[in-house]
């Protein structure tokens, strides 16, 4: 699962895919998601990061996290 | 350490669009209680989905509605529609108000009785009664509100062998000026067949014609077709007097005054455009006030209102069961309740609130129910905040017709809860259970489970 | 209020889509500047994220986004209470037909919190509007073409028996096709329903001479102004993209008897269809300036300034003649912004 590497991302949220010219708003999760995407990060590490820092079981974090590539893949910021 | 609040990740695409109808933000606030009382609880304590009823609300509403034509005219009477919402214990909160009872068929006219609601202040309304629920009628003087020719027919032959003189009303149709025009119930005042059957009831010596009724139509958002649906009946009244030589002692103007519920396809919400009950009190009023009746021949006025009486004191909790993303990216909501027990979705665009707090972060989203059919769809487009399993919703203004209409279909009826003035918790309907829904079945012995 | 202090209010604005369907909006901020001097504060506030008047700092010096008519009164309400905390609004005005019911409702309250208005009544409102027209004009002896009202697919097929073809198809609160065949009824019966809801309205055509009228009612039976525009130019979509002041004492005298009977409060449109014999035929009444406002700031009467005038409770005066052959031609520009400018408006909903 590979983000994008031209996305722009801004502290506050938004992203912008400067291929398609599509904008996007997300919250401050999403914003930390993307960002550790874009810098490499394999997805188990982002997993044990978020489970490590923040109060969720490992069910709910796995659902969302199916979840948000799908939103990412609706979105079109997946690496093909 | 202490572990950081969690929340689950988000993105929105920003759309540029232009103006339409829908439009995409949206100022949702979370439901926790009703009437004081928390949803949480409610659910804990009753099960999920159940309906809540407000007994304060209901009494709220009834005495706005009484006091807006009260004051304005000196004979009014309720008469509390069964079909809008008849389980015994609402029924009661109406009778102890003041209201009489208009029901539309044998079932309900017996559900009456059941009341204590005496016979003579029953209105037996609609197209199908049948010749032995009319002998009860007459027998107990109620007031019989003949739909068609073969009813009045019907009337004048068991008139011969009763011993009351049959007290009954005809019901007039007429074109308002509004769509769709309901011609089908009673008799059309344009093409005259109104007053033929008048003039039949009052020359055959044999019935009572006591009053005359119309219903000119539901969620009615014009007040100027009930100016003109009680010009008519006083027209036929003032006729009755001059031609007839006969006095009309009650006009009933039926019901039909929408709640703030929003319907599908109209562009404002509800709350903010159907007219108020001042605004219906305030027309009919004055056009019988102004008709030119003496003041101890005025009339009285009788309304039939149901929905505007209970819509908004009715709550549905339900439970997400689960969230999933539709082919084409939309999100989507399945709920614990489904289209057999919430029937006005059909034509509402019902409010759903969050009973807790949540994300700022909304998405537009389908909800359904669980029932596996197609139809099964709440809201067909929502902008929510993002619900997770377990949440608790609150659907609102669901007092009326639902708890008539709904059907025992896949899922069983829940239980219906009643909060009273105190803010008291009574179970009025307990949850159906497969005995229940069984019990009038019969097993052909041939069919039956071998041991 | 002293006319001084005009030239430092704080007005806002909707209809900042300045499109190629027009709202008024800016027109309508031109017109004030006009009126009162640059020094003005203007508002801006708009429903969607590309507006072009919210990156037009010059001209808006904030916009906020609202919500939709659809979210009711309430929340309209809350957002505008928020905005006036922050600018101090003196006074408001309108410029969509589908927002208007919402506005004239809280109008009171708007008043009490400071914020003045100048807005016809609900029941202003609702006489001239697409399904009361017909019946507002014969009540008074006003020219309107025939219509129907359209609940199914069968009625566009009466309608059509009877206006023949072609005819025209209107939306609840928008748009309006001249349509030559029973499919393209059809077509455009189901669009605008889905679009503005039901019912939509068949209208008889009128072949003639179109005209429009701006006027400005000041809510006692006679109009401050009356401004007649001929379009010289018609886009597809039938808006005037060309025009000229045009006088005549017939539309004088049609817009003043509007005014006499509706005690017309506001600004407002009239679409007139002259045809052969001269009769004057009104299509349309718009409660609110039309686009093209700025027009009658050319030909000598400025409507938008007038109404901020009566808005703060001053009298005022007819202004009587206007010029006729002022021309406007609406012209297009590619203002340019950035992506950051249209994530800002579309998520924090100010800029």
């Amino acid at each position: 699962m590979k983000i994008k590497s031209d996305i722009a991302t801004s502290e506050n949220g938004f992203i912008f895919n400067p291929a398609t010219g599509d904008s996007f708003s997300g919250n401050a999760m999403a914003a930390q998601w993307l960002l550790a995407m874009k810098n490499g990060k394999p997805e188990e590490d982002i997993k044990k990061d978020i489970l490590e820092k923040y109060n969720v079981s490992v069910e709910q974090l796995e659902r969302d996290w199916d979840d948000w590539i799908v939103q990412l893949k609706e979105a079109n910021l997946l690496e093909n | 350490m202490e572990k950081l609040t969690y929340e689950k990740p988000y993105i929105k695409k920003l759309h540029a669009g232009v103006m339409n109808k829908f439009g995409t933000r949206t100022g949702i606030q979370p439901v926790k209680q009703i009437d004081g009382v928390s949803v949480k609880k409610l659910i804990e304590g009753y099960g999920s989905p159940v309906f809540v009823l407000s007994e304060k609300q209901i009494r709220k509403n009834y005495r706005s509605a009484y006091r807006a034509f009260s004051t304005r005219y000196p004979k009014v009477q309720f008469a509390w529609s069964y079909k809008t919402n008849y389980l015994n214990a609402v029924c009661q909160i109406f009778h102890q108000e003041g209201s009489w009872a208009e029901v539309v068929s044998g079932s309900e006219y017996q559900k009456a009785l059941g009341n204590g609601v005496p016979g003579n202040k029953i209105i037996f309304n609609g197209p199908g009664k049948s010749k032995e629920e009319l002998k009860i009628a007459v027998d107990n003087n109620s007031l019989i509100h003949i739909d068609h020719f073969e009813e009045l027919n019907q009337l004048l032959t068991l008139s011969k062998e009763l011993v009351n003189k049959p007290r009954v009303a005809i019901r007039v149709n007429m074109d308002t000026g509004v769509y769709p025009s309901w011609d089908r119930f009673g008799f059309n005042y344009e093409n005259n067949e109104a007053w033929t059957a008048l003039e039949k009831i009052v020359t055959s010596g044999k019935l009572q014609l006591v009053g005359l009724h119309c219903h000119i139509g539901t969620y009615m958002l014009s007040t100027a077709a009930y100016g003109i649906a009680a010009n008519t009946l006083c027209d036929l009244a003032m006729r009755c007097n001059t031609l007839l030589n006969h006095k009309i002692e009650y006009l009933d103007m039926g019901g039909g005054f929408p709640s703030t519920n929003t319907l599908k396809g109209a562009y404002l919400p509800g709350a903010d455009t159907v007219p108020t009950v001042d605004d219906f009190a305030e027309i009919i009023t004055s056009t019988l006030l102004n008709f030119g009746f003496a003041q101890e021949d005025l009339p009285l006025l009788i309304l039939e209102s149901g929905r505007v009486l209970i819509d908004d004191a009715g709550y549905l909790l339900g439970t997400v069961i689960a969230n999933k993303r539709l082919n084409n990216g939309k999100r989507a909501t399945i709920m614990d309740f489904g289209v057999n027990i919430l029937f006005t979705s059909f034509w509402y665009e019902h409010q759903i609130s969050p009973a807790q707090d949540f994300n700022p972060h909304n998405e537009n989203m389908i909800i359904y129910g669980p029932l596996c059919m197609n139809i099964d769809v709440i809201r067909e487009s929502i902008n929510l905040p993002l619900l997770n399993t377990g949440d608790h919703v609150v659907v609102h203004k669901v007092g009326a017709y639902n708890m008539t209409q709904w059907m025992q279909f896949i899922t069983l009826r829940p239980a219906v809860v009643l909060i009273d003035e105190q803010q008291r918790t009574h179970l009025i309907r307990t949850n159906e259970t497969l005995h229940y829904t069984e019990e009038p079945e019969v097993m052909p012995a041939h069919l039956r489970p071998s041991k | 209020m002293m006319p001084e202090n005009y030239s430092t209010l704080c007005i806002a604005v909707t209809g900042l889509n300045a499109n190629d369907n027009p709202g008024p909006g800016m027109a309508v901020i031109r017109s004030l500047k006009a009126g009162f001097g640059d020094r003005i504060k203007i508002i801006g506030l708009s429903y969607e994220s590309l507006e072009p008047g919210i990156y037009m700092h010059e001209h808006v010096k904030k916009t906020y986004l609202i919500p939709y008519p659809t979210e009711g009164t309430k929340a309209l309400l809350d957002r505008l209470s928020y905005i006036h905390q922050q600018e101090n609004l003196d006074v408001i005005i309108p410029n969509f037909d589908s927002e208007l019911f919402n506005f004239i409702k809280i109008a009171p309250q708007l008043q009490q919190m400071g914020i003045s208005s100048f807005l016809p009544s609900h029941h202003q409102l609702t006489l001239r509007d697409k399904l009361h027209l017909k019946e507002f004009g014969s009540k008074y002896g006003f020219y309107v073409p025939a219509d129907h009202q359209l609940f199914t697919a069968d009625d566009v097929k009466k309608a059509a028996d009877e206006f023949n073809f072609p005819m025209v198809i209107k939306g609840k609160f928008y748009e309006a096709y001249v349509v030559y065949t029973m499919d393209q009824a059809l077509k455009s019966f189901h669009q605008l329903n889905a679009s503005w809801g039901g019912p939509v309205i068949a209208q008889q055509y009128i072949k003639g001479t179109e005209i429009n009228i701006a006027g400005m009612g000041n809510g006692k039976g006679s109009n401050i102004s009356v401004v007649a525009m001929r379009k010289l130019y018609i886009t597809d979509k039938g808006k005037a993209w060309a025009g000229v002041t045009i006088k005549d004492p017939e539309f004088i005298k049609l817009a003043d008897n509007f005014a006499l009977v509706t005690n017309w409060k506001g600004g407002y449109e009239m679409e007139i269809m002259k045809n052969e014999e001269g009769n004057l035929y009104i299509l349309e009444i718009n409660p609110r300036f039309p686009a093209w406002i700025y027009l009658t700031v050319a030909a000598g009467h400025n409507q938008p300034a007038a109404l901020v005038k009566m808005a703060l409770g001053e009298e005022a005066t007819p202004y009587g003649d206007y010029e006729a052959g002022k021309l406007f031609i609406r012209y297009s520009w590619d203002h340019i912004a950035d992506i950051k400018d249209f994530q800002q408006i579309s998520v924090f909903g100010e800029f």
